[in-house]
């Protein structure tokens, strides 16, 4: 059976804790507290998120940080539970039957918490035994997990002296183990170098031709534009887009990105950028770069190579994007998802 | 009820207590044995102390040790995984109620207490003897006792474990744990505070002294110690007590 995933306006409000030194928690010698009740900060992290994510499909949750994404990813799992609004991992209720929806569902966190206690190996076997198998088939699985991962030579070795990279790939085999209709990878490819990101990807795209359902979660619009079927953009806890990638990249006005580097930097030079025919905006990036927003592309290369030899400076790279996911976030939040 | 997970973890906490034992060994009982030979072996050999204080001291001793053992099994892997490290979410997310996780960890730091309290006896035996005076008359009842206290210890550490931020495990041990021994007749009996009689009745609050007298009461009877009913009613109360509010704390740390 394969398992799909559905949310039903789904709310989640935090009421953060005051802080330690306000002299509420554990042991504390900070001044006393003021008479009456303090209302408690209150932070809504979704809301009213409702999706529908089909049996077999790669979804993507696309979002800046604090957008939501992984408190969705949280209240799925059963770690976070949800203010109101229904969850549900195939037909089970995520809330009224957790342990049935944990045996459907691996998952990915975001932060690496691996078992520092266990080596590589022990790892991927002891998870493999909390889920039940069996000692044979544990040991075969675990074996074929740590190749497909490049961690064979490290598998004995506790993990605690792994790099980040390891440990994220190593927490990906560790959610495959057992085999689940349902996998959710929260910002998977986070820290990763390029060459590890594609083994991730194409591992993914194997997992999901086996049948399964993935959600992902990313800021990386490269990686939701490569994996994904369909998407969901999210930001202050609410959809604010869902469809193809292609659909949704067709529906932003102009956009286009073009990525320019100069010898120097030049705020004149920038200002000068942001008063051509069709330039929506100019930011100002590291390293002497700019990003040109515009609702044309080629035809500009050469007005900017003009304002740039007036101004005195080299025009050293240019790099156009096609209209892409991070222009639909801009389109719609005012925001850059990178922000 | 999942049982396959369940021992499983179990199978698992195992495994690290044996990666670890010798600096577990170290760390119980280094420090109580050496207690032992200064108070009971040097002190009393130079007369400081009377000879019948060997057999008062051991059943203390056994109890730091167990209480010490349970605390730091289940305690310390509680505040290290639910915070920095995160890495108690792989057992959260099996396929098995939240709240076995934390009976798992119990069972698991009474199973080490009840070992370090049995390795406790041989080697104080040896670093006291002659004049124990070890006379367990009741076993079984020596057992019961014995299996309350290793219980408390766990129970006492996942209460503890689910309550402290990892900042604060320094003050554990300072305001908690160092009091809790002091004032819990580890190293006198109950009685000797009857010259102190509201300190005497203020230490009932502590549950270790139910623990000690307890012990007391099973390993050397010929002593005065606190009634044996008295003993398990407060071990039982204290038992209930702690893994009522470490259940609450554990699912209140397990899902936000």
């Amino acid at each position: 059976m394969v398992a799909g995933i559905r949310t039903v306006d789904l709310r989640k409000v935090f009421t953060s804790a005051p802080p330690v030194a306000a002299g509420t928690g554990g042991f504390s010698f900070g001044p006393p507290k003021a008479k009456g009740k303090q209302p408690k900060p209150e932070i809504v992290a979704l809301d009213g998120i409702s999706l529908d994510i089909l049996p077999g499909e790669i979804f993507c949750l696309l979002g800046p940080n604090g957008a939501g994404k992984s408190t969705t990813v949280g209240v799925l799992t059963t770690r976070v539970r949800p203010t109101s609004g229904q969850a549900f991992i195939g037909e089970h209720d995520v809330w009224q039957t957790q342990v049935a929806v944990k045996r459907l569902i691996g998952v990915v966190a975001q932060r690496p918490n691996l078992d520092f206690s266990l080596t590589a190996r022990e790892i991927l076997t002891f998870h493999g035994a909390y889920f039940g198998l069996s000692s044979s088939e544990r040991a075969k699985r675990a074996e074929s997990l740590l190749e497909r991962f490049k961690l064979t030579d490290r598998a004995d070795q506790m993990v605690r002296g792994f790099s980040g990279g390891m440990m994220q790939r190593l927490s990906i085999a560790r959610a495959m183990m057992h085999d689940p209709q349902v996998l959710f990878l929260d910002e998977p490819s986070a820290g990763l170098d390029p060459q590890t990101r594609l083994l991730l990807w194409e591992i993914v795209r194997e997992y999901n031709h086996s049948g399964k359902t993935i959600l992902l979660t990313t800021h990386n619009m490269e990686e939701a534009d490569a994996l994904c079927k369909r998407l969901a953009i999210i930001d202050h806890g609410r959809v604010i887009a869902l469809g193809t990638p292609q659909e949704l990249k067709a529906s932003v006005p102009g956009g286009y990105l073009l990525r320019l580097r100069f010898g120097i930097h030049s705020s004149e030079l920038l200002q000068r950028l942001q008063g051509l025919a069709g330039v929506r905006e100019v930011r100002a990036t590291d390293g002497n770069g700019a990003d040109l927003y515009a609702d044309r592309s080629g035809s500009l290369i050469a007005e900017v190579a003009n304002l740039a030899a007036n101004a005195g400076v080299e025009l050293c790279d240019v790099h156009i994007s096609e209209p892409s996911l991070e222009n639909l976030f801009l389109h719609h939040t005012g925001r850059s998802l990178r922000e | 009820m999942n049982w396959k997970a369940f021992f499983a973890m179990l199978g698992r906490d195992a495994h690290v207590a044996r990666r670890n034992f010798v600096a577990l060994l170290f760390q119980t009982f280094l420090q109580p044995l050496m207690f032992v030979f200064i108070f009971g072996r040097v002190m009393v050999g130079s007369g400081y102390m009377p000879p019948s204080y060997k057999g008062q001291l051991l059943p203390g001793i056994m109890a730091i040790c167990m209480v010490g053992t349970g605390i730091w099994a289940v305690a310390m892997p509680l505040i290290a995984e639910f915070q920095f490290t995160r890495e108690i979410e792989d057992r959260l997310l099996a396929p098995m109620e939240i709240s076995w996780l934390a009976i798992e960890k119990v069972v698991a730091g009474t199973l080490q207490a009840l070992a370090a309290g049995f390795m406790v006896i041989p080697a104080a035996w040896l670093l006291l003897r002659p004049g124990v005076g070890l006379n367990i008359t009741h076993p079984l009842l020596f057992a019961v006792v014995a299996l309350l206290v290793a219980l408390f210890s766990a129970t006492g550490g996942l209460a503890l474990g689910c309550s402290m931020q990892q900042t604060h495990i320094g003050l554990m041990f300072s305001l908690v744990v160092a009091p809790m021994i002091f004032f819990g007749c580890t190293y006198y009996p109950w009685s000797a505070l009857e010259k102190f009689p509201i300190l005497q009745k203020a230490v009932l609050v502590n549950p270790l002294v139910y623990a000690s007298e307890g012990l007391r009461g099973t390993m050397v009877p010929q002593f005065s110690h606190l009634p044996l009913p008295a003993v398990l009613g407060g071990l039982v109360f204290f038992n209930v007590l702690l893994l009522a509010f470490g259940l609450s704390k554990f699912h209140g740390k397990s899902v936000t």
